[in-house]
């Protein structure tokens, strides 16, 4: 008994690594810690009706930031052993099989499980607000793909200690993640943890698209929405069409994996560079939901503190439009090397170019909005104006990869990685982190401390020169991604030791970042009016942070920067708009059911990876239980009366 | 969630259908069900004509869905569902034709 017992946990658990044994240990004693902290602070109940079962997006929004910084920091770990690995010639800190999961990992959760989710936090921080609205169109549904994300992360991120990690890369190509290759259950936690997360993304996408067109406040018209809103609407029409692809594409490998399909094999009339096609239509969407929204961020902030109107904001719109639909025609710049002839490479070579077009028309006016302004350098403007040139070096060495004949030389090298890092932490990073600078008064309702902010600033953008222009070089040199070692004599020692310094600069930054936080928290100092940055949009014109309702009357909207109209015209002397009287505010329920139908979904998905039916079909009926029970439930909303909102409201506005 | 409908009844407001429209559409639909299945059943045709009666039929059968029972042609301005509708039959067609392009060239690999 005791050794069937041994044998299952020695199947089950990873074992035989004592860097992951350490890990094992360090997981286990924090979950103990905080079910202890808990129960000892009897916390459970508030936990479940404060937070797992809130539909208030404002809620929603800081759970996802909170899960991707978690998941910021497990990325950053990966990062940071691959660069110890790479630090000299034949090094054997890391083998090779471990070296593979850990930049396969690196890579699924720095692009889903960070930077989505961190954007999907902004979203639904951000986006009711600015439109001045009291919740997005589907409460429930945004409940319900936050916990389809959550556990989705997690059925993947179990997988590095129970089964055995993915190594078959971020976007699992086929041959070697098929069964032939990867027969292990890395790739299934890969498939599963990634179907479940996908849903929640889609839905977002969704539900998101429905709340900017229909639930603007009265007098907005699409042409006045703020920046970031816009950027928001490109970005989830891209989810909504991208997403489905990625869905359908991982449930062929998984036919195949599963049932014994041939969709991608290499016998049986497979083939797998059907796959690399379709998971870039996909991928190359993907890249442009995740920078698009930056893009909004950096809009507002550059407005604000430049105290100017948006310059051109007709083109801006028409920028972000475009990006999202051009950015469906050009997929195949990600396998130019694959052999498809002239003709193909020549057509995706060019709408590469093209689309970097749009991208350049939106530098020009963040700088023609800068131009002549007022400008303050806040740690969010510093953020914007770092992001710029950072961004315009990762667009053009982009254009050079989009370059087809080139790019058979630099295809798979550290050119290319250096390339999307430039990009994705110089764009999506820094853009993210700039929104949260921006908004974290109206999220939290103090500030945080500026000080050791631009020490965080400074490590960052420091931190990343050093690392990733070294790899350019060495990407001309020769070295190729993905590999774990490499010889003394081919010379790369120097430039990968600086990329690791550089590296390490980037792990003090968030070590910086966290230690800001948790300042200002110690020294937590109430923001007493709600407009921290002197705003011009309609978030800005309500308590920090926001009530339940957001808005106790909704606004009329008459223009653009609304509220910085309004208060422009008070400044002059002129009457403030008149208030309506109030009126009971309708709103929705909260709901266990989207966190028990998500659990539903992780125990079915752990069924599969492991080929459990036991455990997969209860899973599976459990979901369909929780869909049954959510259709009849009639009692899903309820009105505040108007004198609680009065008492809110005076509760709030009278500490000013 | 200010549109959220308490009372059932006025949810099915404004969606413009009427029995004679669900009936014509529901005749139409069996109508286009039933041509590829006799077809098929009785071998009437060679391959590549079933091949592509069946895919004509699919292509009406959802236009009629969308029409009939999905009142596409009712939305008011501005028409969200048209656009979106238009935009995934574009891509749609990005999807289809561009793979077979590409995989075609790729023919030297497989
Ligand atoms: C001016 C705009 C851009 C151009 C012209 C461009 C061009 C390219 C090209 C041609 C490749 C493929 C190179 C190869 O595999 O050999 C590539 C890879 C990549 N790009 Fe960009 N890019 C641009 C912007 C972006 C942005 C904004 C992001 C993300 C936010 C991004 C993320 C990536 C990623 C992640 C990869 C590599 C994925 C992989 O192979 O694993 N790019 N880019
Ligand atoms: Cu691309």
């Amino acid at each position: 008994m005791l050794d069937k017992i041994k044998e299952f946990a020695s199947e089950f658990f990873v074992t035989g690594d004592p860097l992951i044994l350490g890990a094992q240990v360090s997981i286990g004693l924090s979950l103990v810690a905080i079910i202890f902290v808990l129960t000892f602070f009897k916390k459970w109940r508030w936990l479940w009706t404060e937070w797992l079962t809130s539909v208030d997006h404002k809620k929603i929004g800081i759970m996802y930031i909170i899960a991707s910084i978690l998941m910021l920091f497990r990325g950053g770990v990966d990062a940071l052993l691959m660069r110890v690995q790479l630090a000299a010639p034949e090094l054997e800190f890391l083998h090779a099989e471990h070296y593979n999961q850990i930049f396969t990992t690196h890579g699924v959760i720095m692009i889903l499980f960070m930077a989505m989710p961190l954007m999907f936090g902004l979203f639904n921080i951000v986006v009711p607000l600015q439109i001045g609205a009291r919740d997005v169109a589907f409460p429930f549904l945004n409940s319900l793909s936050f916990w389809m994300f959550f556990f989705g992360a997690m059925l993947f991120n179990v997988s590095f200690i129970i089964g055995g990690s993915p190594d078959a890369g971020w976007l699992a190509y086929p041959p070697l993640s098929e069964l032939s290759g990867s027969p292990g259950l890395g790739q299934d936690f890969y498939i599963w943890g990634i179907q479940i997360s996908g849903i929640g993304s889609l839905a977002t996408g969704i539900n998101f698209v429905v709340t900017i067109l229909k639930m603007r406040a009265p007098g907005m018209k699409l042409m006045q929405m703020p920046m970031f809103v816009w950027s928001v609407l490109s970005s989830c029409v891209t989810i909504m069409f991208a997403f489905p692809i990625l869905t359908v594409t991982l449930f062929l490998l998984f036919l195949d994996r599963y049932l014994g399909a041939h969709f991608f094999t290499l016998d049986g009339g497979g083939n797998p560079m059907m796959y690399i096609n379709l998971i870039w239509m996909w991928g190359h969407p993907e890249v442009y939901i995740v920078i698009l929204p930056a893009f909004g961020i950096f809009s507002e902030i550059v407005s604000t503190f430049s105290k100017k109107k948006l310059f051109g904001y007709k083109s801006m719109v028409f920028a972000l439009m475009s990006i999202s639909f051009f950015s469906f025609f050009t997929w195949a710049h990600h396998f130019f090397t694959m052999g498809s002839g002239a003709n193909v490479n020549a057509f995706f070579a060019l709408t590469t170019m093209l689309i970097a077009i749009p991208t350049g028309v939106k530098v020009f006016n963040w700088l023609f909005t800068m131009y002549r302004g007022r400008i303050k350098f806040t740690t969010p403007m510093m953020w914007t104006v770092a992001f710029i040139p950072c961004f315009v070096v990762g667009g053009m060495t982009g254009v050079l990869l989009s370059v087809a004949p080139a790019d058979f030389q630099f295809h798979n090298s550290y050119f290319l990685i250096a390339h999307f890092h430039q990009v994705l932490i110089g764009g999506v990073v820094f853009g993210y982190f700039a929104g949260l600078y921006y908004w974290w008064p109206k999220m939290f309702g103090f500030r945080l401390h500026e000080g050791l902010g631009k020490w965080a600033f400074w490590f960052w953008n420091i931190g990343f020169y050093v690392c990733f222009m070294p790899q350019y070089a060495l990407g001309l040199m020769g070295m190729t991604r993905r590999v774990n070692t490499y010889d003394f004599d081919m010379g790369w020692q120097p430039l990968n030791v600086i990329s690791t310094v550089g590296a390490f600069l980037m792990g003090a930054a968030f070590i910086f970042q966290v230690w800001q936080i948790a300042h200002s928290i110690k020294f937590y100092k109430k923001e007493k009016d709600g407009d921290a940055w002197d705003g011009r949009t309609l978030e800005w014109s309500i308590p920090s942070p926001a009530p339940l309702y957001n808005f106790a009357r909704l606004p009329q909207v008459t223009s653009q920067d609304d509220w910085w109209e309004e208060k422009q015209r008070i400044a002059a002397g002129e009457p403030a708009k008149p208030l309506a009287p109030l009126e009971p505010i309708h709103m929705p329920k909260n709901s266990g059911i989207p966190f028990i139908m998500s659990v539903c979904w992780f125990t079915a998905g752990f069924g599969f990876v492991w080929d459990w039916l036991w455990m997969a079909i209860p899973g599976l009926i459990g979901v369909a239980v929780c869909m049954l029970a959510r259709s009849f439930s009639y009692d899903t909303d309820y009105y505040i009366p108007v004198d609680e909102i009065e008492r809110t409201e005076a509760a709030l506005r009278g500490t000013k | 969630m200010e549109k959220h409908n308490t009372h059932g009844h006025d949810a099915h407001e404004s969606h413009g259908g009427s029995m004679k429209s669900y009936v014509i559409g529901f005749l139409f639909s069996i109508v286009l069900t039933i041509i590829p299945l006799v077809v098929v059943l009785n071998d009437l045709l060679n391959k590549t004509a079933t091949t592509v009666l069946i895919l004509v039929m699919a292509v009406l059968q959802f236009a009629v869905q969308l029409i009939f029972f999905m009142h596409i042609k009712d939305e008011k301005k501005p028409r969200f569902n048209l656009m979106a509708l238009i935009f995934g039959l574009v891509i749609l067609l990005t999807i289809v034709a561009g793979s077979i392009w590409i995989m075609t060239y790729n023919t030297v690999a497989s």
